[in-house]
């Protein structure tokens, strides 16, 4: 590549390289791509050593990328290198050891330092920080010998190594200088519940205490306090904060405050020199949590890929306490101040607290204790800035069952309630039937309760009434309300994974994983493919498709049948074929004496009973588009004759049903869906039971949709109807995105109506400038398909696998 | 026991598989993220699925058929079912990556 130019990346962390990841995908040949980093590591997840240190994770599983990943990207990578000073007239760096390296571009992400108070003592032996994977050995080795630590801070991070401390069988005390813990995430009253949490947990607090000097003879024996207490420890982790790594940007010339400026564009004064992550300050703000850190990655990479962007505007930030036990969660601004109002409310008996802060309307910051199952929506609505009159009392009341039924509350009014009062409006289901069900069907979760009755299947707005209900028939009987995740490896539902995937701007299954803490990291064969497509389906253009997270039918694009052959059915556009392609077809079948050939129900003939070394073969000789009769994509577009040749026919269903066909073959979605096109309301297409059917009337089309003849029959809900063909277009790319954006992976149509109601459905889809979005993005989702067949047989690579190893040797 | 040149590492896909038939066994080969490459008999033990079809996660491969889960070390199949799959040796030249196999 002798076109390509040299990009240095100083400082191996996780903003930095996420930002190189970004820039590989983009435009992977575009630089030769030289990173440094101090530490002895390869990239590792930093927010991960908590967990490290609380004992749940192990250092190697939080390699993000491993020595390989930078092989096979061509990345040079020099570790234990720390850059002195870049020269930006001669353009190179220059590391401690006196390597010289000359760039194009270079970027500089050297995160930051921690900040050490300036006390007398502070540099003896066994006063650290909390940073990196050094400081959390340092950490072990003390626990083996020694059994007193003090934690200088309490906030995230000094809460965080107090936990670890403490598995690690450490006598822990945290020294406060504010009269409450976590003053920046949290106000008075969750602070003081979560202190009561930790107490009992065994962390010892000392506040408003004001920290004077370390002594001890070599290493650290005591802490002694301005006002002249004391207290013996053998070991101090100081997490007072953390300063912006403004070194390099010393030396070398460029502009820096608190931390290294840098523009929208995370461009600094000098050119061909950008920063990001917690080294820089943009806008007057450097962060310290890596969701913003991974928005600026994403601005940097397109700029370097010549991607057009718009610029990082900064970012509202969240929080969580990861490693205590205690769910704590705060976002935004939190505080009020004057123009606010604050909302809150607070259960110690169930050692719940939630305070929303309104400022215009709009939630502008929230705070949660006890419970954060609320967290993610409530960071979305800050995030959206959309007004929330008039639901604030939904905001506030509407989620925790421990303020209804539980713990008194509202359980008078819940039993006062008349048995036909409707409790939940989106589905009509009343008091009444909610008894029924849990006293005479056995439902004791509000989960069985939810599928039973639909009650809270829609917009969820009665959920806390419903869970209030279960207690008070259910009693004692109410069953583990653990809180189910999509699979076994995880407590996240599919909303909160999709959301927190778009907030970090997580960009591969692996990352989810880690990030979002799964308790298997390898996954299983339920999340591995869900993530694959929401992380598809959220970055088309970018998430490259993992094919080892696809279930074997879309791993080798055949059928697998039982005896463990495959079945292929090539794709025929609105089952429309020509003698020629039959004969095609046929002649195939015989060659590779095909024992058994059926149409379809969907009108495509299968072809069964295919060994996999002669799939890529077969294909080759078919020179058809894949059928895609595995997938969860579009399958077939089924049609009736319509006016081409009936008697009844209005409309020309076969042309229609071949346009549909066309446009959204290959598209993935969270299950597979079908189409159908009849010429009359005859309906000989069957197109009430589809996934989306069109119905020509005369004059117009009538969409259905929400149809299926499987597993769960359903008969269609009319959409709408409209006149002219692009109208059927855009309707039908609109209702399918929609539906790729909100369902759950593996979830029908069918179901996934019922879930979210047909009237939601409607409502985003009634304005024509929402459709036209929507459009837009399933263009841009389409836009980037291919024939996996033809990808398949032109190559090698790929065709390796449908064979054995051709032979075992003695030896 | 006899020693047996199976292939290299390149044949193999990283979580990905490879089948081979050694005398009258079906054998699928797999390539771990980590760089190991086990081997075990290419047969689920509930209904006869391959296994090598199978999606990999971990050390553990899910049968294509009815997604039972077998442990590609043990040989084990995982709760709630049972049963097991013969589990074969594998060694790999770290200068040419070649695979050998025992059984
Ligand atoms: C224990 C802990 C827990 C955390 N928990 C969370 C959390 O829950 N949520 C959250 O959002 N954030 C959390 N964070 C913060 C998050 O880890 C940081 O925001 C993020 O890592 C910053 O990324 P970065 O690339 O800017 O810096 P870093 O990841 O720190 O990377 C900078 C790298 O540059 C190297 N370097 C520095 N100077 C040079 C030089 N001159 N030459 C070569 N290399 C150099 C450093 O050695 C370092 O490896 C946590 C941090 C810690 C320490
Ligand atoms: S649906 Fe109407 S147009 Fe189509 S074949 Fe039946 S009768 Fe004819
Ligand atoms: S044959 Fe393997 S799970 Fe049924």
């Amino acid at each position: 590549m002798t076109d390509s130019k040299k990009l240095v990346l100083i400082g191996n962390g996780m903003a930095g390289v996420r930002a190189i990841e970004h820039l590989l995908k983009l435009a992977p040949d575009a630089y030769e791509i030289t990173i440094f980093g101090a530490e002895p590591h390869p990239n590792y997840n930093r927010i991960m050593l908590s967990t490290v240190l609380a004992g749940s994770t192990e250092l190697k599983d939080i390699i993000i990328n491993d020595w390989n990943w930078y092989k096979e990207n061509s990345i040079t990578l020099h570790t234990n290198q720390t850059i002195k000073k870049i020269d930006t007239q001669r353009k190179v760096v220059i590391s401690d050891s006196g390597m010289e390296v000359s760039y194009d571009e270079v970027i500089i992400a050297t995160g930051s330092k921690a900040f050490m108070l300036p006390i007398p003592g502070a540099d003896k032996e066994g006063v650290i920080a909390f940073r990196d994977i050094q400081d959390c050995e340092k950490m072990f080795s003390a626990a083996k010998t020694y059994k007193k630590a003090a934690v200088i801070g309490a906030g995230l991070l000094g809460l965080e190594a107090a936990r670890g401390l403490l598995n690690l069988g450490m006598e822990v005390t945290v020294i406060h200088k504010h009269p409450y813990i976590m003053e920046r995430q949290l106000d008075e009253a969750a602070s003081l519940m979560l202190r009561k949490e930790l107490e009992a947990q065994g962390m010892k607090f000392l506040l408003s205490k004001h920290s004077a000097s370390i002594t001890g003879r070599g290493r650290v024996k005591e802490l002694q306090f301005t006002d002249g207490s004391h207290l013996a420890t053998d070991l101090i982790v100081m997490a007072v904060g953390i300063r912006p790594n403004v070194d390099l940007a010393k030396s070398s010339g460029i502009d820096y405050n608190n931390g290294i400026l840098v523009d929208d564009f995370m461009n600094t004064n000098i050119p061909h020199v950008s920063a990001l992550g917690e080294c820089v300050e943009h806008r007057g703000v450097a962060y310290g949590l890596v969701a913003p850190l991974y928005e600026q990655g994403a601005v940097l990479a397109k700029r370097l890929a010549g991607v057009e962007t718009a610029g990082y505007a900064g970012s509202v930030t969240s929080t969580k306490l990861k490693v205590s036990g205690v769910d704590v969660f705060s976002a935004g601004r939190f505080v009020e101040t004057e123009g606010s109002r604050a909302m809150r409310i607070q259960d110690d008996v169930a050692g719940t607290y939630k305070k929303l802060v309104i400022r215009n309307g709009k939630l502008v910051g929230a705070v949660l204790f006890g419970d954060t199952a609320d967290g993610a929506s409530l960071f979305a609505s800050i995030k959206s800035g959309d007004s929330i009159e008039g639901r604030e009392k939904e905001l506030l009341l509407g989620i925790s069952s421990d303020l209804l039924g539980k713990s008194g509350g509202g359980a008078s009014r819940l039993e006062n309630m008349p048995d036909d009062e409707i409790v939940c409006g989106c589905n009509g289901v009343t008091k009444g039937a909610i008894g029924d069900a849990v006293l005479n069907k056995g439902c004791h979760t509000f989960g069985e309760l939810k599928a039973c009755t639909k009650a809270s299947a829609s917009c969820g707005g009665c959920k806390a009434d419903v869970e209030g209900l279960l207690h008070f028939y259910a009693g004692d009987k109410v069953g583990e309300s653990a809180k189910e995740g999509i699979c076994g490896c995880t407590s996240l539902g599919r909303d909160e994974i999709v959301e927190q995937i778009q907030s970090m701007r997580l960009m591969t299954v692996k990352e989810v994983m880690h990030v979002l803490d799964w308790n298997n990291k390898e996954g299983c064969s339920k999340c591995r493919p869900s993530l694959n497509y929401y992380l598809g389906m959220l970055f088309p253009e970018e998430y490259v498709d993992e094919k080892e997270s696809r279930f074997t039918n879309e791993r080798y694009h055949a059928n697998i049948q039982k005896d463990g052959t495959y079945s292929v059915v090539p794709r025929i556009y609105g089952g429309v074929t020509t003698p020629a392609d039959l004969i095609k077809i046929a002649s195939v079948a015989e060659k590779f004496n095909v024992p058994l050939v059926k149409f379809t129900g969907g009108q495509r003939l299968d072809l069964f009973g295919v060994k996999k070394e002669d799939l890529p073969k077969m294909w080759e000789e078919l020179e058809m588009a894949s059928g895609h009769a595995y997938g969860k994509t579009l399958r077939t577009v089924k049609t009736c004759v319509g006016n081409t040749f009936c008697r009844f026919g209005t409309q020309d269903a076969m042309a229609m049903g071949i346009k549909l066909e066309k446009a959204f073959e290959r598209l993935n979605a969270p299950a597979k869906f079908k189409l159908a096109v009849s010429g009359c309301p005859r309906n000989c297409a069957e197109a009430t039971i589809k996934d989306l059917g069109v119905v020509a009337i005369d004059g117009a089309w009538e969409i259905h949709v929400g149809g299926n003849a499987g597993v769960k029959v359903r008969a269609c809900d009319l959409l709408t109807t409209v006149k002219t063909e692009e109208e059927v277009m855009e309707w039908t790319s609109a209702y399918l995105q929609y539906y790729r954006e909100t369902g759950q992976w593996n979830e029908r149509t069918a179901h996934w109506i019922d879930r979210v109601g047909l009237d939601t459905v409607k409502k985003a889809l009634e304005k024509q400038e929402d459709r036209l979005a929507l459009m837009e993005r399933v263009q841009k989702a389409l836009s980037v398909t291919t024939d996996p067949w033809k990808e398949i047989v032109d190559n090698d690579e790929l065709r390796k696998n449908f064979e054995p190893i051709s032979g075992p040797l003695p030896v | 026991m006899s020693k047996l040149l199976i292939g290299k590492l390149s044949d193999i896909d990283i979580r990905g598989s490879r089948t081979v038939r050694v005398k009258e066994t079906d054998l699928a080969l797999f390539r771990l993220e980590d760089g190991s490459v086990l081997a075990i008999e290419n047969r689920c033990p509930h209904k006869g699925g391959l296994l090598s079809e199978g999606m990999v996660c971990g050390t553990v491969v899910h049968c294509p058929l009815h997604d039972w889960k077998v442990d590609l070390q043990s040989g084990l199949v995982k709760e709630p079912d049972d049963g097991c799959v013969m589990t074969f040796d594998t060694e790999i030249d770290p200068e040419d990556g070649a695979i050998y196999i025992t059984l």
